[in-house]
């Protein structure tokens, strides 16, 4: 679900802006266990995630 | 005939500004010019005797009864087709006018039933009325010549009966049939004595082309045409206006009852979404409210594999509270949740929501809008700024071009398509964008222009396409955009739509769609003045549907097509109340009106007002509720009016997760499919039993009042109040008026709204506020909500659900006429004489490869699960897609629906599913466990009387 996120995001030419956008995203939509989750997965290496979708949980991580 | 009470005025209203006064018996009149004589005269209390004449249908002037004599003029003009002129003098009375009057009134008598006035179905027979306003008693024509008397009954439709006999083929029924519903099932046939209301070509209504909305039922001054209850129950005692509970158009009903019974629905003239227009489902199908099916005891059980415990209200409501207790204090304040129903009330919703975010202390809350209408919410909030439609139904009389995309108006919004095809036979253009050749594409009647089938997942590529020729030509509204746009996103969408890739010959391989037909269809739309698009769940339930809305936001925008009547962005909604569900705050992440859970200040208000601290975080989504369950984080939830084990994507998931679950609590009029997985049934009340509000697609506010008491004893916002105050968390409403004050405190929307005012104009259109005290039909009028629209780009991204070898068709999803989203209530009605079963559409093409013929039993395969229906071969679906509704659950379409899901609300994938069908002979394994399941639970169901109650 997050790399869908990421695909509509992804038009976005600049590439923070579209990262923030994910993690916008997902920081007003996702209750906070889902987004636990998808932290602790980035954590353990994010098998999956597409780079945009990485960089968001990144900007997520940081901030959790 | 039209309702108890109800003052016809004769011909129909006149809208023009410039006003005429003209002396009508000596009393001078000013009506609007246009206005008939009929009409000015009956606006004055001087009722001129008619038989033809009714104010929904075009002056017809054929009974001449209405003649009237005009100063100055020669003859006898029938005041129905006369309009009035400044400064005539008319007069209704008099010798000659009575005579000519009564020679006509006796000939009606001569073949009219001298009876008709003693049964309970004509009672009201303006034969009969106006024979005894003329003071006609007798004919000289005796009874023994020529009649019709012994005309044989026409009791073919479920709902209503044609008694020949008592017929004076006034045309009203055929008139009401072409002007009103659009349809022209019905004709006269024959001449002179001879003619006769026939249906289609002399079939039987049943048999006929008839939609059995009843609009010629209505029209009918005799008892001619009459509902079947009528006749049963006899004639009604008491009139309540009240507020359809089936599709989005929010009908207003007059319903007549007697003693505590429904004797008949009749649509309400004055009402501003159908002005007196109703379908079949509308005015006929409401007898599921006193379906024995009903229950209407309390119960509760430990495990679904237990029998049911009838027990008293005060012990279910205190097992269910003390079970969320239970289950919070051991796995946690987030381990519960709710669901509203858009099939509730907006007080309903608002109270769910309230009891969730304030009693069960999170905010894992949400509504039935999640699988349906989330994107439109998501899409029109950042383009527009608003999460709703833009206009009100009477805008498409003013639209020169429609796309309808992704909707089927005649099946889902009959109402509604009524207007639309009103529209279109004055000459407005219609494209239809659809994968099935819907009903609209072609009739004897209507007939779309452009009829582009879209190969289902590749909307947002054909949105991109028409943006692509609407740019690329030129065809953009630049001035407009400039003034109400932010222009940087403007530019970034333009170039990116411009883009070659996004060209008609470019995206045809994706869409299906011939290049021509779409720069045709674009130049339609962007050229027509004013052009408006509608839409359905063909454009949202798609994994990108919040794309494909903003695509449409797009399109409207740069063509200027938002902020005046005829053009603007019109979701059509599937249920009764999906608008209003969404706009008390069902959603997990906002409160009422659209605001953030994380909004500091809305949060303080409601923090404030309810006397609790409230969540920051946003809750649970349906679809993630569920994958809870299933990982064993959530343990509860009360559903209030909704049925997910059938509506709702992927069966054989959804129904583990109500297994994983240890206290599901359904509040419902029946044993739906979810509560055969509950602990706790709550009985519930039908729209005839409550008082409330429903808000229709367009932002409509409209009166729901109780015709009936509740079967159980409660009304569901009681029930509601009920468990908050067993929770610890008391609610002291006595009314839902003071519910709505609540409301009308905390939405900015409806700072103003309240049931007086709702009592006073009839509905109100939100937002209503200071600023717009009694509605506001057309939003975005000079600004856009959000300040300046925002374009935004909108990449094609094909969904991961595609035909393969395996799975080398499309199945889609619908609806149809007769029948409502999971059938709980059509299915317990008449309705179903029409259709008893879901079916597969499927082409001839592909049925021939296949070996099926129509008829055939076929097994529907998917990568989620298999199931059996009848085939039906026919070459409204294109080759490669197969077609099916989900009305009935032994069907069990959402066996076969996927996982899959808008990436920005979670609103599920139904439209695409890459399945394959075989020639089968037995049903489904999941069938089989179905029915066994269900067998099982209509077992535990007998139950036994509770120990405790």
């Amino acid at each position: 679900m997050a790399n869908d996120i990421g695909s509509f995001f992804n038009s976005e030419a600049d590439k923070t802006v579209a990262a923030q956008g994910v993690a916008n995203h997902i920081k007003r939509y996702w209750d906070p266990r889902m987004r636990r989750e998808i932290v602790t997965h980035y954590r353990d290496g994010g098998a999956g995630l597409d780079p945009l979708v990485r960089s968001a949980v990144a900007l997520l991580a940081a901030s959790a | 005939m039209y309702s108890t009470g109800y003052h016809d005025h004769g011909t129909p209203v006149a809208t023009a500004e410039k006003l005429v006064t003209l002396e009508i018996d000596g009393v001078p009149v000013t009506v609007p010019e246009g206005t008939s004589i009929m009409r000015a005269a009956a606006s004055v209390g001087n009722d001129v005797p008619k038989l033809c004449a009714t104010d929904t249908l075009k002056a017809f002037g054929s009974c001449r009864l209405c003649l009237v004599e005009i100063e100055g003029r020669r003859g006898f003009p029938a005041s129905c087709t006369t309009l009035v002129a400044d400064g005539i003098k008319v007069k209704t009375q008099g010798h000659k006018l009575s005579q000519l009057r009564n020679s006509v009134m006796e000939l009606y008598l001569s073949d009219h039933p001298a009876d008709c006035g003693s049964t309970s179905a004509s009672a009201r027979c303006e034969v009969h009325d106006m024979a005894a306003k003329l003071g006609v008693t007798g004919m000289r024509y005796g009874v023994g010549g020529k009649n019709h008397l012994r005309a044989a009954k026409d009791e073919s439709n479920p709902y209503f009966t044609f008694d020949q006999s008592e017929c004076i083929v006034c045309s009203r029924c055929v008139r009401a049939c072409d002007e009103v519903q659009g349809t022209l099932a019905l004709t006269i046939q024959g001449r002179g004595f001879g003619s006769k209301v026939s249906a289609s070509q002399n079939e039987s209504f049943f048999e006929s082309e008839c939609v059995s909305c009843g609009a010629c039922v209505e029209a009918c001054p005799t008892g001619a045409l009459a509902e079947k209850s009528l006749i049963q129950i006899g004639q009604p005692t008491k009139v309540t206006t009240t507020t359809c509970a089936y599709c989005g158009v929010g009908c207003s009903f007059n319903a007549e009852s007697r003693n505590d019974e429904v004797v008949r629905m009749v649509p309400n003239r004055d009402g501003h979404a159908n002005h007196g227009h109703a379908c079949v489902k509308g005015r006929f199908a409401y007898g599921y409210a006193t379906h024995p099916d009903r229950i209407t005891t309390p119960m509760i059980r430990k495990s679904i594999d237990d029998p049911w415990q009838h027990v008293t209200w005060e012990v279910a409501i205190a097992h269910a509270a003390s079970e969320f207790k239970r289950i919070q204090a051991k796995y946690g304040r987030d381990s519960i949740g709710g669901i509203t129903s858009s099939r509730c009330t907006n007080e309903e919703t608002f109270l769910v929501q309230k009891l969730v975010r304030a009693a069960f202390g999170n905010n894992n809350v949400d509504t039935c809008a999640r699988v349906c209408h989330s994107p439109t919410g998501y899409g029109l909030k950042n383009t527009i700024g608003e999460s709703a439609g833009t206009q009100n139904f009477d805008s498409v009389m003013k639209s020169d071009a429609i796309i309808l995309v992704g909707a089927n108006p005649t099946e889902g919004h009959p109402v509604f398509a009524s207007r639309m095809k009103q529209r279109l036979r004055q000459g407005a253009k219609l494209i239809v964008i659809d994968p099935r050749e819907i009903a609209l594409v072609k009739t004897p009647h209507v007939e779309a222009q452009l009829h582009l089938p879209v190969r289902p997942g590749t909307n947002v590529a054909l949105f991109n396409s028409i943006a692509h020729v609407i740019v690329t030509e030129g065809l953009t509204k630049d001035d407009y955009v400039s003034e109400r746009c932010e222009i940087d996103s403007y530019n970034k969408w333009k170039a990116f739509v411009a883009e070659d890739r996004n060209s008609p010959e470019n995206t045809a391989s994706s869409t299906g769609v011939k290049p021509e037909l779409v720069r045709e269809a674009a130049r339609m739309y962007a050229s027509a003045g004013n052009g408006a698009i509608y839409y359905g769940l063909g454009v949202t339930e798609h994994s990108q549907g919040s794309t494909m809305v903003m695509c449409i936001a797009n399109l409207a925008m740069a063509t200027g097509n938002v902020g005046r009547e005829g053009v603007g962005i019109n979701p059509l909604r599937g249920q009764n109340n999906v608008q209003g569900s969404c706009d008390m705050g069902s959603f997990p992440h906002e409160f009422s009106a659209y605001r953030h859970v994380s909004d500091d200040a809305t949060r303080a208000m409601f923090e404030k007002d309810w006397g609790v601290p409230l969540l920051a975080e946003p809750g649970l989504r349906i679809p993630n509720m569920f994958e809870a369950a299933l990982d064993g984080s959530f343990k509860g939830m009360y559903i209030q009016g909704e049925d997910p084990a059938q509506s709702d994507p992927d069966t054989h998931h959804v129904t583990a997760a109500f297994k994983a679950m240890e206290c599901i609590v359904v509040q419902d009029l029946f044993l739906n499919e979810t509560a055969k997985y509950a602990h706790v049934f709550l009985p519930g009340s039908s729209f005839l039993e409550k008082n409330g509000t429903f808000t229709n697609a367009e932002r409509r506010v409209s009166p729901v009042r109780k015709v009936m008491e509740p079967r159980a004893g409660f009304e569901d916002w009681e029930i509601t109040v009920l468990l908050s105050n067993a929770l610890g968390y008391p609610m002291h409403y006595r009314h839902p008026s003071e519910i709505m004050d609540e409301i009308a405190r905390l939405t900015p929307t409806f700072s103003t709204f309240s049931y007086e005012k709702l009592d006073r104009l009839g509905s109100i259109q939100w937002p209503c506020t200071d600023e717009a005290p009694e509605g506001t039909p057309t939003m975005h009028v000079g600004h856009f909500v959000r300040g300046k629209g925002k374009f935004f780009v909108t990449e094609f991204v094909p969904t991961s659900e595609r035909a393969t070898r395996k799975y080398p068709l499309l199945l889609t999803t619908g609806r149809i006429l007769t029948q409502y989203n999971v059938g709980a209530q059509t299915r317990r009605t008449s309705n179903v004489t029409w259709a008893s079963a879901d079916v597969l559409e499927i082409h001839p093409h592909d049925a021939e490869t296949r070996g099926i013929k129509d008829g055939d039993t076929v097994g529907l395969t998917s990568r989620s699960g298999e199931i059996v229906l009848p085939a039906q071969v026919t070459d409204r679906v294109r080759p490669g897609v197969v077609y099916t509704t989900f009305h009935f659950p032994e069907s069990g379409a959402n066996v076969v629906t996927t996982e899959n899901s808008d990436w920005a609300t979670n609103c599920p994938e139904y439209k695409v599913t890459a399945v394959e069908i075989v020639k089968v002979n037995q049903p489904s394994e999941w069938q089989k466990r179905f029915h066994e399941f269900t067998d099982h639970q209509l077992e535990l169901l007998k139950g036994r009387e509770a120990t405790h109650a």
